[in-house]
């Protein structure tokens, strides 16, 4: 993995420059193509901005992320630069605008080096959905990097960038930055505009930060955040302060709350290690462990499967071979539509469109959606209350570490319950953080989550540089 | 027929005049070429989000409030899922469970007096866009009407006869002119009104099943196509059969309605709440401050015409249906100068016969006419003061949309000013009779019907600007006064 604040400081001093690192970043993406990181290099733009960022840093009006490379997801527009989100329906099609994330990185200096697989449309765990082929976990290869977000992931890990931009709607920044090895951060619902983001649930979706460090993750947090007029959903807050947070020191004696044994039986003896040994180090830097109960576990995925389907279903509707993308010719309009998305969405994507139009459809809209949302409330209304004792909650990103390719494609339901320990904070909004926390007896990469009340996005970033070693 | 009575609701979609789009900056202008009034957002492009335009909320608030309803402190958007090719996002943004306005009402007047029509909601949507299917091989889709504003007003089952149907239609459309939110064209779709009627026999309580009549684009047909769903639904009661729940069609050709789809065929729309969008909040200070800014609606006004003109309730009606017209009126009286309820009649009457008659044959607006306020207001005086003749009025009426002169200013130029003066009409009319001894004397011995010719003698004489009204009396004066000779 590379990181920024030793690039930058390095390019300041000569020792490298922002062309070298970017040329860099090209050829480890072209060395490990078997990892499938990426569905779009755009090595001559990259090129070019790096040179820009080499004369700026020369003049010195270098800006705060002058020659940071960045890889985006392939959900998130970039103009000229393909969007597929991982699908053949988006065959063909360029985005005509950036997303605002991707302007705001740009306009800070980034040189946005080229877009990244992920599950199709962002629905799967591992990676294997999308339309282009599966990503390849860069510590062992017949493993899924995670997913949705697994090219991002995957990209960060393997040194082919220093940040990328994932999406999180379920886990699909934290998990996969788990079974890989980086941080993965999900910011509060709000905080990062999601303009330029292709919906999957508009309600859950939330752009995130793939980084190697705490700090780059905070410079990025910094730039991307704020509000945004294209969003109406945007918080209208300032923009995010979490380099001035990360250094300044803990105001107050740290409340970490942690969960019973109970809660994380079903983990992998060598990520309760982990997650003992971690909680450990929280004590000896003078924090007070607080096991909490947050209640209500056993409907987190259902309440999650529930309103994720029924956003995706009307949000993927507009994929319908009219105006752009797949279009299988039929003279009837509507056998066109049907042919286009028959053939443009792959299995995972049909199911969970049909999911979601079966729980919002009339006679069972009250038994599922309603019931969804209200169960909604309540999961907030716990987490309002355990954030009323503890500064943040601790617990295991994922129960498992990265698991082979094809091992849980048979059965959707165990895919979908290694987002267990994720989706809990989408459906809360609230602002989660995974933490790479060593390794288990394969090598394979472990992740350890935070997650903090609405907005303490800041403080959860301080919280985990007690865990840095 | 008889024994039956309807019950009608009605649908009405007004599409508004923001400058741009419910959801993005895109220009709202009509008669567009096909795809230029769009943008990512509009046109559903990936990765877009909507923005509420505010304009969209003030102007829903504020024809829930002239239409005394109730208004949501905060109201939310719903998406109804449906698929079709003009439809970008495959849903339409709209309200859904808590509309914006609801609880209203309407007055509208009917042969047997005022009847308050209710307003069950109000809420905001936007537009879809237009499939052109009238071509050989292709459908075409146009998107710039996709994401215009709508505003969906639906009335309570209150309504009992076509003829009230159109009556609420009316008074409705007047409204949305008067607070100038929706240019209320049927014929461009700018307003639209679906029908549900049902019949039932008078005395039951229970509803009958109804039907929903859709593509009713202008005012005839939406009396036509009730008049006849009404009389269909009855005819099959009387035949032994049962009214289906089905969506109809008014065909204008065939001037009948025909099934458009079954209630088997009906859509589930998928309602569920838009997460692109937080809740709707209308405040006090808000809601009162578009209330202070209403202005004074036709109903209202019609009634201070009639109470401060003296003007007939007819009168009333035509002149405050065009909120210009009904400006034109209070600007052209209060130019008269004086308080008088003739002249006040006379600037109606000017205005009923002459301007509305241009501004139908030149498809213009009453300033557009030719006659400002206070050219029309000078020759209704004029007249008052018995300058000119009515007659006179008449012929000049064309110069002064010509020149845009005042009536006095023309009465001056042409010399038509009338002659009041009595001591000069006496002289013209001792002349007159001096001239023709033989009608005087056959006049004296009984053809009294020669009047009519020594007073347009007189007129003649004077090039007629002589004051009939004196010469008439005054001719009569020296008739009776002189000797047969
Ligand atoms: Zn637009």
């Amino acid at each position: 993995m590379i990181t920024y604040a030793t690039d930058r400081s390095d390019i300041n001093n000569g020792a490298t420059s922002c062309a070298e690192r970017t040329t860099a970043c090209l050829q480890r993406i072209d060395e490990r193509a078997s990892l499938n990181a990426f569905l779009h290099v755009d090595a001559d733009g990259a090129t070019a901005a790096a040179a820009e960022s080499d004369e700026r840093f020369a003049a010195g009006l270098a800006r705060p992320l002058e020659g940071l490379v960045v890889a985006v997801k392939d959900n998130i527009n970039v103009a000229g630069m393909p969007l597929t989100c991982a699908s053949r329906m988006l065959d063909g099609f360029r985005p005509l605008f950036d997303a605002t994330v991707v302007e705001r990185l740009r306009d800070a200096g980034a040189v946005i080096i080229g877009k990244t697989n992920m599950d199709e449309f962002a629905m799967g765990s591992s990676n294997e959905t999308s339309a282009f082929g599966a990503v390849r976990n860069p510590v062992d290869e017949s493993r899924v990097p995670g997913g949705s977000s697994g090219g991002s992931a995957v990209a960060v890990a393997d040194g082919m960038c220093h940040v990328a931009l994932g999406s999180d709607t379920g886990g699909s920044i934290r998990q996969p930055a788990a079974f890989c090895g980086t941080y993965g951060l999900k910011p509060t619902y709000g905080r990062v505009s999601r303009y330029g983001l292709v919906a999957f649930a508009s309600s859950l979706d939330q752009i995130g930060i793939f980084a190697s460090s705490l700090h780059d993750t905070a410079a990025v947090f910094d730039v991307i955040t704020g509000h945004d007029p294209m969003d109406a959903t945007s918080d209208p807050g300032a923009a995010g302060r979490a380099l001035d947070v990360i250094a300044s020191p803990h105001a107050s004696p740290l409340r970490i709350g942690v969960l019973p044994r109970t809660a994380i039986q079903g983990c992998e003896p060598a990520i309760i290690t982990a997650y003992d040994e971690a909680i450990e180090r929280f004590r000896t830097k003078g924090a007070a462990i607080i096991e909490v109960a947050l209640g209500h576990e056993e409907i987190w995925v259902p309440t999650y499967f529930i309103l994720a389907t029924a956003e995706a279903s009307s949000n993927l509707a507009r994929f319908d071979g009219v105006r752009y993308g797949l279009r299988a010719e039929h003279t009837d309009i509507s056998d066109m539509t049907t042919a286009s998305k028959t053939a443009g969405f792959g299995a995972e994507v049909k199911r969970r469109i049909m999911l979601g139009t079966y729980v919002l459809s009339s006679g069972y809209y009250d038994a599922y959606y309603r019931k969804a949302q209200q169960a909604r409330r309540l999961i907030s209304d716990a987490y309002n209350a355990v954030f009323a004792d503890v500064d943040a909650l601790f617990m295991p990103t994922t129960p498992t570490t990265a698991f082979s390719l094809g091992e849980r494609n048979a059965d959707p339901v165990t895919m979908w319950l290694s987002d267990y320990f994720t989706v809990s904070a989408n459906i809360a909004g609230i602002p989660a953080l995974s933490v790479p926390f060593g390794k288990d007896a394969s090598g394979l990469p472990i992740g350890l989550q935070l997650q903090g009340a609405l907005f303490h996005d800041e403080r959860l970033m301080q919280i985990a540089s007690l865990l840095e070693s | 027929m008889t024994g039956y009575e309807a019950i009608i609701g009605l649908e009405i979609h007004a599409q508004l005049k923001t400058a741009s789009k419910a959801f993005c900056a895109c220009p709202t202008t009509f008669g567009a070429s096909p795809n230029v009034n769009v943008c990512p957002i509009c046109l559903g492009h990936p990765g877009t989000l909507p923005v509420l335009n505010r304009n969209l909320v003030a102007y829903a608030v504020t024809l829930g409030l002239a239409t005394n309803c109730q208004i949501r402190r905060q109201s939310t958007f719903s998406r109804k899922n449906y698929f079709y090719a003009d439809l970008p996002k495959g849903y339409q943004i709209t309200q859904y469970e808590d509309p914006i306005c609801y609880g209203g009402s309407v007055e509208i007047e009917t042969d047997d007096g005022v009847k308050r029509i209710g307003i069950t909601r109000i809420h905001m949507e936007e537009d879809s866009g237009k499939s052109i299917h009238d071509l050989d091989i292709d459908t075409l889709v146009d998107l710039n009407r996709a994401g215009v504003p709508l505003l969906e007003i639906v009335s309570e089952p209150d309504i009992r006869t076509a003829r009230e149907a159109y009556l609420y239609l009316q008074q409705l459309r007047q409204t949305l002119l008067y607070l100038d939110i929706c240019d209320g064209n049927m014929e461009e779709g700018s307003l639209r009104c679906d029908a549900n009627v049902s019949v039932r026999k008078v005395g039951e309580t229970r509803f009958g099943t109804k039907t929903e009549v859709k593509n009713l684009n202008s005012f005839r047909n939406v009396e036509k196509a009730i008049e006849y769903e009404i009389v269909r639904q009855i005819e099959v009661i009387e035949s032994g059969g049962k009214v289906q729940q089905q969506t109809m069609q008014w065909d204008a050709a065939k001037q009948q309605t025909k099934v458009m789809r079954s209630k088997e065929q009906a859509h589930d729309y998928r309602y569920f709440p838009e997460p692109d969008l937080g809740p709707v909040v209308v405040d006090d200070l808000w809601k009162e401050q578009l209330r202070a800014a209403l202005p004074e609606l036709g109903l209202a006004r019609k009634r201070r015409f009639m109470a401060a003109y003296g003007l007939p309730s007819y009168d009333a009606a035509i002149l405050v249906d065009d909120v210009a017209v009904a400006d034109y009126y209070e600007e052209a009286c209060a130019n008269l100068g004086t308080a008088d309820a003739e002249a006040y009649k006379a600037v109606s009457n000017w205005i009923m016969t002459e301007l509305l008659r241009i501004m139908g044959q030149q498809k213009c607006g009453i300033r557009e006419a030719g006659c400002t306020p206070a050219q029309l207001a000078s020759l209704v005086m004029a007249v008052k003061n018995d300058v000119i003749s009515n007659k006179t009025a008449k012929d000049i009426f064309p110069a002064m949309l010509e020149t845009g002169k005042t009536a006095d200013v023309i009465i001056e130029e042409q010399g038509l000013r009338q002659v009041s003066d009595t001591a000069a009409i006496k002289l013209l009319v001792d002349k007159v009779l001096a001239d023709n001894p033989d009608n005087l004397a056959k006049y004296k011995s009984g053809k009294t019907n020669l009047f009519g010719f020594f007073v347009g003698q007189v007129l003649k004489a004077s090039g007629g600007s002589a004051n009939p009204g004196i010469v008439s009396s005054m001719m009569k004066e020296a008739l009776d006064a002189s000797d047969p000779q």
